[in-house]
């Protein structure tokens, strides 16, 4: 297993969820791209401008902060910033794809879907992940994946850095370290 | 998710007064705030984040809006709420307030929201016992999610708190709305003038970095905010105060007066209101108004309050 992935290999893997989430919906029908606060809503916007040059001309796009809906307040140390929740669209009766970067324990995607079941009912969620990796401890599997790492130990953490916020665009598997907390459960 | 930037802005199991916070930590809370408005505008108006949690509130004053925007704010995060008033309780048989808070805390409760006419009553409670407390009002001490609150409400409207000048009129000295808004517009860079009679407002508050002034109609024209502060009939001696017309010709926020505010002058009250008496009524129903905007913004602020004493570690 490789421990690290540059540039170029984040971009062919958001093509390749792209490709297939196009291949899954019609470009002529209502879809909404939800990512998930941070990296999940940056990896929404490429996907949502992968979508658009195929064709997608009613995408919704929405960013949901799960912070008040994690059921692990208590593991992940200090709070971070609360930040807003948009979703300013219409999310009943019409598919929504949920978008993160790493799908860990999926503890995150189970706070994800409270936090959309109390805006609306879309008539489908599916999730898509840049990074499915093994580690689940709620019974969710993502739909769509960039690639999937079967074989991370337990003890490690898969970094995914985004150039909007990280500066450059790589995913690295490596040890965890103190100051990322108590884990698993921050990492979902 | 792999955010991994738990910049410790906020570790504080109780908010007692505006005076002990920094500014880091002011504009933390107001930030947290903005995020929860959002809730309020949802089809079901609720987060789970408290849920199974308990806040009780235990008024030994009168109250309206406190009261309820606190309860609301409990409800909106899934917290269980629990009334106390001291009408009807024990303490009416003689019981302290310590032991009545105690006996509060040994039924389970997370948070206690207290309201007291003594001054550093929350204080006090908040080393006696193990729950988060939240001071609603001690005496003419502070108030601190009401200055948080109008703190947000002007942060809101001008996009900015640094800079501004701010006119606080009316019963400085009994004041704790006054105090709590002294001390975080200061820190948050605001200019504060207290205006209102020398009985009420003794000049020992320029210590506090305010300006002092006893003539309303000096400043009028050169300021941002005003707000105007309840005359509180229940606390003044009555050698301190005028007569309510003198007051209301002197430091009344009159139609006359209004005229010479800046165009854009934003008006406050954080109620309940004395109409024709410390505010015209036409002014605190008119466009410059923020005072149902402040009640509004109460709750959002009362929310990230209760949610971030919890989550301390």
């Amino acid at each position: 297993m490789r421990n690290q992935y540059d540039q170029a290999d984040v971009a062919r893997m958001v093509e390749q969820l792209v490709a297939v989430i196009a291949h899954e919906f019609s470009p002529d029908r209502a879809l909404n791209i939800v990512g998930i606060r941070t990296r999940g809503e940056i990896l929404a916007q490429r996907i949502a401008a992968g979508l658009a040059t195929r064709g997608f001309s009613r995408l919704g796009r929405g960013v949901l902060d799960i912070t008040l809906y994690r059921d692990d307040l208590s593991e992940i140390g200090p709070r971070p910033l609360v930040r807003p929740t948009k979703l300013d669209f219409a999310l009943d009766a019409n598919p929504t794809v949920l978008i993160d970067d790493v799908l860990f324990t999926g503890r995150s995607v189970r706070a994800a879907l409270d936090l959309l079941s109390d805006f609306g009912r879309p008539s489908v969620i599916r999730l898509a992940v840049l990074v499915d990796r093994n580690g689940r401890e709620l019974p969710i599997q993502a739909d769509y994946a960039g690639i999937r790492l079967s074989q991370v130990p337990q003890a490690h953490r898969v970094n995914v850095r985004l150039s909007e916020v990280d500066g450059s665009d790589e995913i690295v598997v490596e040890p965890l370290k103190a100051a990322d907390g108590p884990k698993p459960g921050g990492q979902a | 998710m792999s955010e991994t930037s738990p910049d410790v802005r906020w570790n504080r199991k109780h908010l007692l007064s505006l005076e002990e916070l920094t500014a880091e930590e002011i504009r933390f809370v107001l930030d947290t705030a903005d995020s929860l408005k959002e809730v309020s505008t949802r089809s079901i108006k609720k987060v789970p984040a408290l849920r199974g949690r308990v806040m009780v509130n235990a008024f030994f004053e009168d109250s309206t809006r406190t009261r309820t925007s606190f309860s609301l704010a409990a409800s909106r995060l899934s917290a269980d709420v629990i009334d106390f008033s001291e009408k009807g309780s024990s303490v009416s048989k003689g019981e302290t307030l310590i032991d009545t808070a105690r006996n509060i805390e040994a039924m389970g409760v997370d948070i206690l929201v207290i309201r007291h006419p003594a001054p550093g009553a929350a204080a006090l409670l908040s080393r006696t016992i193990q729950c988060s407390v939240v001071n609603a009002g001690d005496g003419a001490h502070e108030h601190p999610t009401q200055g948080l609150l109008d703190l947000y409400t002007i942060r809101e409207r001008f996009g900015k708190i640094e800079g501004l000048k701010v006119a606080i009129v009316g019963d400085i000295a009994n004041s704790r709305v006054a105090r709590s808004n002294l001390w975080g517009l200061t820190k948050l860079g605001a200019q504060v003038i207290l205006v209102g009679p020398p009985t009420l407002v003794p000049r020992a508050f320029e210590k506090l970095g305010a300006t002092v002034t006893h003539n309303f109609d000096e400043v009028i024209g050169q300021v941002d905010v005003v707000n105007m502060l309840r005359v509180q009939f229940e606390r003044i001696k009555s050698s301190q105060f005028p007569s309510v017309r003198e007051f209301t010709r002197l430091f009344g926020l009159t139609q006359e007066r209004f005229q010479r505010c800046k165009s854009n002058v934003f008006v406050m009250h954080p109620g309940p209101m004395n109409r024709g008496i410390e505010i015209s009524s036409g002014i605190a129903d008119g466009p410059h108004s923020g005072i149902l905007t402040q009640v509004t913004n109460g709750l959002a602020v009362r929310m990230a309050v209760l949610y971030l004493v919890t989550q301390a570690v």
